[in-house]
């Protein structure tokens, strides 16, 4: 019960977190940072996918409210998530995983996760710079744009967990 | 029948993904028309709230340019009213005493409370809407040039269309030459727009002011745009490719005037009336 608690309240710390602070945060027009993917990437391997599609699509149509970019940030984290489920067969550990296992930093370590958020993370700005673009027009730019966001915020996430994992 | 219940509980993760992308397909065509979804906007009273508050804090920073800058402008205007003035009375031209005629255009002031320029399509917040006689489609500026247009109003608030969009054309003039264009951004420096549509014969120069036209419905003609800072004429084109720096710096935006054109109902009117015949 305090875990839910705790997941409830750590989204709209998140989604806030992201509004306020990390909407301002852009390098060189470039870089974009997602923090509030932290909350979809950390979520128990075993959370049923319907549910955890339901929680994305809500963050991120709460995203888009401030954002005023209406079904952009819900659309990309719901394709992100969706694609999570399969990803994470792909790349089960020796041994599977443990049950009520997070795939966190914590529990899998640096290398792990790299591998785990890195595609998730590219997929999911693909997606958003794409659409947001409204097709290929800007192409190269919006791709150098996708890339440096990945960078950005992979380091944020990591970083993120680094500094307040449990 | 049962065998499909089973087909679609089988697959049941693939097709809520469906659903959901369809939701939001569905609501990214509807905000990109004219008047986009009514309420998943900053302009909804608790979004908007929240970004009024941390607004505050960043004002607060900012105070003593915001200031200067609004001093500046009081000076500027002033100025030229009193040049306006000394000019009618020197000419001894008849000031025009029709009341319509004189309040044609109201201007609103409004503050910034959430900006974005990073976006393709970037979106400004202001403080003040429906309550205050804001509409759709009315035009926003601030002292150094044009700014947007109003998209969405709730009752306190109201969100604009950024000039920064790539969406967004905006028909312009060269002041010095007086041949007409349009101006786009291109997504990628919040410095710069590009000028389209400037034929070969025109003599485009670096520095050139570029102030919008008449013949948008939005804004009032002659308001600053900004200057040309790049020309370039490729052999086969049919027009320049030109640069224009803009005179406002988006970055900054803090207080902005928006546009109420009084005569625009009765001109649309009319314009409507020959459009039909």
């Amino acid at each position: 019960m305090s875990f839910n608690i705790i997941k409830v309240i750590s989204f709209f710390f998140l989604l806030l977190v992201q509004v306020l602070l990390f909407k301002n945060v852009v390098l060189f027009h470039t870089a974009f940072c997602f923090i509030y993917l932290l909350y979809l990437l950390t979520f128990p391997v075993e959370t049923n996918p319907l549910i955890l599609m339901a929680i994305a699509f809500a963050m991120g149509l709460g995203i888009d409210i401030f954002y005023d970019s209406v079904g952009l940030h819900a659309m990309s984290s719901v394709f992100m998530v969706y694609l999570r489920g399969y990803w994470l067969n792909r790349i089960t550990p020796q041994g599977g995983y443990d049950r009520n296992s997070m795939p966190t930093l914590a529990v899998n370590g640096v290398q792990w996760f790299i591998v785990y958020a890195l595609p998730l993370v590219f997929v999911h700005h693909l997606v958003l710079f794409f659409v947001e673009a409204g097709g290929a027009m800007y192409f190269w730019f919006t791709l150098f744009k996708v890339v440096m966001s990945t960078l950005f915020t992979l380091a944020a996430l990591v970083i993120a967990q680094l500094l307040f994992s449990r | 029948m049962e065998r499909l219940f089973l087909f679609i509980y089988q697959y049941r993760s693939f097709f809520t993904f469906l659903v959901f992308q369809i939701i939001c397909v569905w609501l990214l065509v509807q905000n990109n028309q004219y008047q986009g979804a009514k309420f998943f906007n900053s302009a909804n009273g608790l979004a908007a709230t929240i970004n009024n508050t941390s607004q505050n804090f960043r004002d607060f920073l900012s105070l003593r340019e915001t200031n200067q800058r609004l001093s500046e402008e009081n000076a500027y205007l002033k100025r030229k009213l009193e040049q306006r003035n000394q000019s009618l009375y020197t000419l001894n031209v008849r000031e025009i005493n029709d009341p319509v005629l004189i309040n044609r255009f109201d201007f609103l002031s409004a503050r910034v409370i959430n900006n974005s320029v990073h976006q393709f399509k970037n979106h400004l917040t202001l403080n003040k809407g429906k309550k205050d006689g804001i509409t759709p489609g009315m035009a926003v500026i601030s002292a150094d040039g044009i700014v947007g247009k109003v998209k969405v109003v709730s009752d306190n608030f109201s969100v604009v269309t950024s000039l920064l969009n790539i969406d967004v054309l905006t028909s312009v003039q060269l002041k010095r030459t007086s041949h007409f264009g349009t101006v786009q951004w291109d997504g990628a420096n919040t410095e710069n727009v590009n000028l389209l549509y400037v034929p070969r014969h025109v003599q485009p120069q670096v520095g050139d002011t570029v102030v919008t036209s008449g013949y948008n419905s939005i804004y009032p003609d002659g308001l600053m745009v900004g200057t040309i800072d790049k020309v370039d004429l490729k052999d086969e084109a049919l027009f320049y490719d030109l640069r224009v720096k803009l005179s406002q710096d988006f970055r900054k935006l803090s207080y902005v005037a928006v546009v109420k054109s009084n005569l625009r109902e009765e001109q649309d009117e009319l314009e409507q009336l020959i459009d039909e015949k």
